[in-house]
């Protein structure tokens, strides 16, 4: 009993005394740039290659911008999610949820001269690139303010500065897109390298084929990535691919199997990849990952695969979590700290989405507008041809 | 009273057709003397490319058999030797896929000239040209343009059968966000060629293969490397004031000499080569109309929904009050093209069919 009261007095007496001591060891929130190991939780599966390793050099700086930029992604599609039923949102809006740590992890592993191309499951990437939220919600909004002027919508987002390449909607197109952005890299010896996304259903595309015989026989610094999230729209990947080793796929291509959910061993496997594309040509990542949401907003999600598979892919593997428990378990935040950082990305995206709801949509001549570069004074007609004549500039 | 005008037409018409074909052969001897230049449409297509290749080291060569084998119909001829093989790229035979690639070197802002061995085999890749080329400039509002040329013969070649001779003009003329040419003469194609390839914008160039041997005048500013024509301007073969014949490529000549035989029969035939499918140029046409009146429409490719047809639809719309008579189409059979030669010869238009529609225009036959 005095001994607790004891004890009591104490740790008030001692509380501001360890503050005091602690605060020039750990500031407010760690900025610290000094190297810290992590090892992955799940190793990786090689094809014709070696592993790299799986200890992940980081830093308490990178790790917590890992958790600042995911929490930032799955508040701006969640945020997609309202604003879509709500009817602000039109047409097709597939959402990232879920897949974040293959967006920040890739970042981390590469410059802003090495390319990016995506399918139409864009937002995040766009915003990994260094897109603004609200030039984003600007464009699901249909915004002339939107990063493509609201002429695109979500499946249209580029980035040119920032080697982002879109943001394609027909399903598997853009891995021959992207084997040309390798080639035009190489062409132009710019010692980088593109980044290929596609999905499990793309993956059985005959363009992908052709387009890596093409990227293998001409040595193209081309990474294709699988986001394997084990859905193609509705259907499982053991119904659509007789052989579902993705990063096997590549036959005569190198491939790494990697835990997509785990923003280091995405940051791992592109740093080796790119290494690698620059010396051998190209290589398959193959990203484990998962998407919480259906397809697209029109999809339930639940029809194809059971709730619990997806709760349960939220409590064991939900990338963001496993960055706070990292963050928690190194010491560098706090779970006040953390929680402060949520609520401050939360009134972030509030703040872009309300900017962008206030934004103009766009002028009636952007209808005719950016048709060619060089327009030649061509004639364009608007659905009657008598009262809308336009002369292209 | 407008009897007497046509008779007096048709009397200056003749008068005129002579003293125009007397001339003409002068003038053809005088510079023959002087030693005019004919070149060959295949020429003229690789001497633009190797120009424009010399000229801007972005410019490169992309399809099948274009580097060892001297190009499928030797378009490309001797440039594999000239630029070395990082400049000239055989592929395999996987159009979806080196297309898509064209594309994507277009997007990071090199520009590919990709060849397409026929169009019938850019079906293959035309979610490339239409997706991913066309669409893109649009799509990104203005940050991601195309500066690619898909070209390659085009239409009917000779007894290739049914795959093997569709005219694809009216499917990409459709397409907003695309340039379509079609070159006829060896000058139209190394203007319209040149200019395509110095283009931000991706550009179909539908060529001829039966026109690739043929020899045309060909002048001297036309081979200086600069020449350039520009894109979305239709030429005035021969002028004229009784019909307006407007037509693209081969089917070029074939009018111009149904202009020949009209002009025997007192018909002066206005011919007009498009050269530009996309844009359509309208003003020259209808201009041409509302002096003649009277309209045909010839081309090789599919009747319905042709470039006929939107040719037609222009003219009704903007030039109705001039019209003395129906607008006619002349186009390839409504069928398959058939292998058997007498078959073929029906499939496809031929000099007679023109004249018999111009005949018609002017109401000289039923």
């Amino acid at each position: 009993m005095a001994l607790s009261r004891l004890s009591s007095r104490s740790n008030t007496f001692l509380k501001p005394a360890i503050t005091a001591l602690h605060s020039p060891i750990r500031r407010h929130v760690s900025t610290d740039t000094s190297p810290i190991t992590i090892e992955t939780a799940v190793p990786f599966t090689s094809h014709l290659c070696e592993s790299p390793s799986r200890s992940v050099e980081s830093s308490s700086e990178e790790i917590l911008a890992f958790f600042r930029d995911m929490a930032r992604m799955r508040r701006m599609e969640i945020a997609a999610d309202c604003l879509y039923k709500a009817k602000l949102i039109r047409g097709f809006c597939h959402l990232y949820d879920g897949q974040e740590a293959l967006a920040v992890g890739m970042e981390a592993a590469i410059t802003k001269k090495d390319a990016i191309i995506t399918s139409y499951r864009d937002h995040c990437t766009f915003i990994g690139r260094g897109g603004k939220l609200v030039d984003a919600f600007s464009e699901l909004m249909g915004r002339k303010t939107g990063c493509s002027n609201g002429k695109g919508g979500s499946m249209h987002f580029y980035k040119k500065d920032a080697s982002f390449y879109g943001g394609h909607g027909i399903v598997g197109a853009q891995i021959p897109l992207g084997c040309g952005l390798a080639f035009a890299q190489k062409y132009n010896k710019d010692e980088a390298v593109t980044f290929v996304l596609y999905g499990d259903g793309a993956a059985n595309q005959g363009q992908l084929f052709e387009a890596l015989n093409i990227a293998a026989l001409w040595d193209l610094p081309a990474i294709l990535v699988c986001e394997n999230n084990h859905y193609g729209m509705g259907t499982a990947t053991w119904r659509s691919a007789k052989s579902p080793a993705y990063f096997k796929r590549g036959d005569y291509v190198p491939g790494l199997k990697v835990d997509g959910m785990d923003a280091l061993a995405v940051k791992q496997a592109c740093k080796f990849a790119k290494e690698h594309a620059l010396k051998n040509g190209p290589i398959i990542l193959e990203m484990d990952t998962y998407r919480y949401h259906g397809h697209s907003m029109s999809d339930p999600g639940s029809t194809y695969r059971t709730r619990d598979e997806i709760s349960g892919v939220r409590e064991v593997r939900d990338p963001i979590e496993r960055v706070r428990k990292l963050l928690l378990s190194h010491d560098i935040a706090t779970e006040k700290e953390l929680k402060d950082m949520e609520k401050e990305i939360r009134k972030e995206v509030d703040d872009a989405v309300a900017q962008a709801k206030e934004s103009p949509v766009p002028d009636s001549s952007e209808l005719f507008t950016n048709m060619y570069v060089k327009d030649c004074g061509v004639e364009s007609f608007g659905a009657d041809r008598k009262a809308l004549k336009v002369t292209l500039p | 009273m407008l009897g007497i005008l046509r008779q007096r037409a048709i009397d200056g018409g003749l008068a005129a057709s002579t003293l125009r074909r007397t001339r003409s052969a002068l003038v053809s001897a005088r510079s023959y003397a002087a030693g005019a230049k004919e070149m060959t449409v295949r020429d003229a297509l690789n001497s633009a490319i190797d120009e424009e290749m010399s000229a801007d080291p972005k410019v490169f060569v992309m399809g099948e058999e274009v580097g060892q084998y001297q190009g499928a119909y030797k378009i490309t001829k001797g440039l594999l030797e000239k630029y070395g093989p990082e400049r000239v790229y055989d592929t395999p035979i996987t159009e979806a896929g080196f297309t898509g690639i064209g594309v994507g070197a277009a997007y990071a802002g090199l520009k590919p000239v990709v060849e397409f061995m026929t169009f019938n085999f850019s079906m293959q890749a035309i979610d490339h040209i239409i997706n991913s080329a066309a669409k893109s400039n649009y799509m990104s509002a203005g940050q991601i343009n195309v500066p690619i040329v898909f070209r390659g013969p085009n239409g009917a070649a000779a007894g290739v059968g049914a795959q093997h001779s569709q005219c694809y003009a009216a499917w990409y003329a459709s397409v907003p966000g695309l340039k379509v040419l079609a070159p006829y003469s060896a000058e139209d194609a190394r203007g319209l060629l040149k200019a395509a390839i110095r283009d931000p914008d991706p550009v179909v160039f539908l060529e001829n293969e039966l026109l690739y041997g043929e020899s045309f005048p060909i002048s001297e500013e036309a081979l200086d490397s600069s020449f350039c024509l520009p894109i979305g301007k239709a030429k005035i073969e021969r002028e004229g004031k009784d019909v307006t014949i407007v037509t693209f490529s081969k089917m070029v000549g074939f009018a111009l000499k149904a202009a020949e035989k009209l002009a025997e029969e007192g018909i002066s035939a206005e011919v007009i080569n498009l050269r530009s499918i996309r844009p359509l140029d309208r003003a020259t046409i209808n201009a041409s109309v509302r002096k003649t009146s009277r309209l045909v429409t010839v081309e090789e490719g599919f009747p319905q929904h042709g470039v006929c047809a939107e040719i037609c639809a222009s003219v009704v719309e903007e030039s109705f009050s001039y019209l003395d008579a129906p607008v006619e189409r002349i186009a390839g059979a409504d069928v398959p093209m058939p292998y058997a030669a007498n078959l073929e010869r029906l499939a496809l238009p031929q000099v007679e069919d023109i004249v018999r529609a111009a005949k018609r225009a002017c109401y000289r036959s039923k």
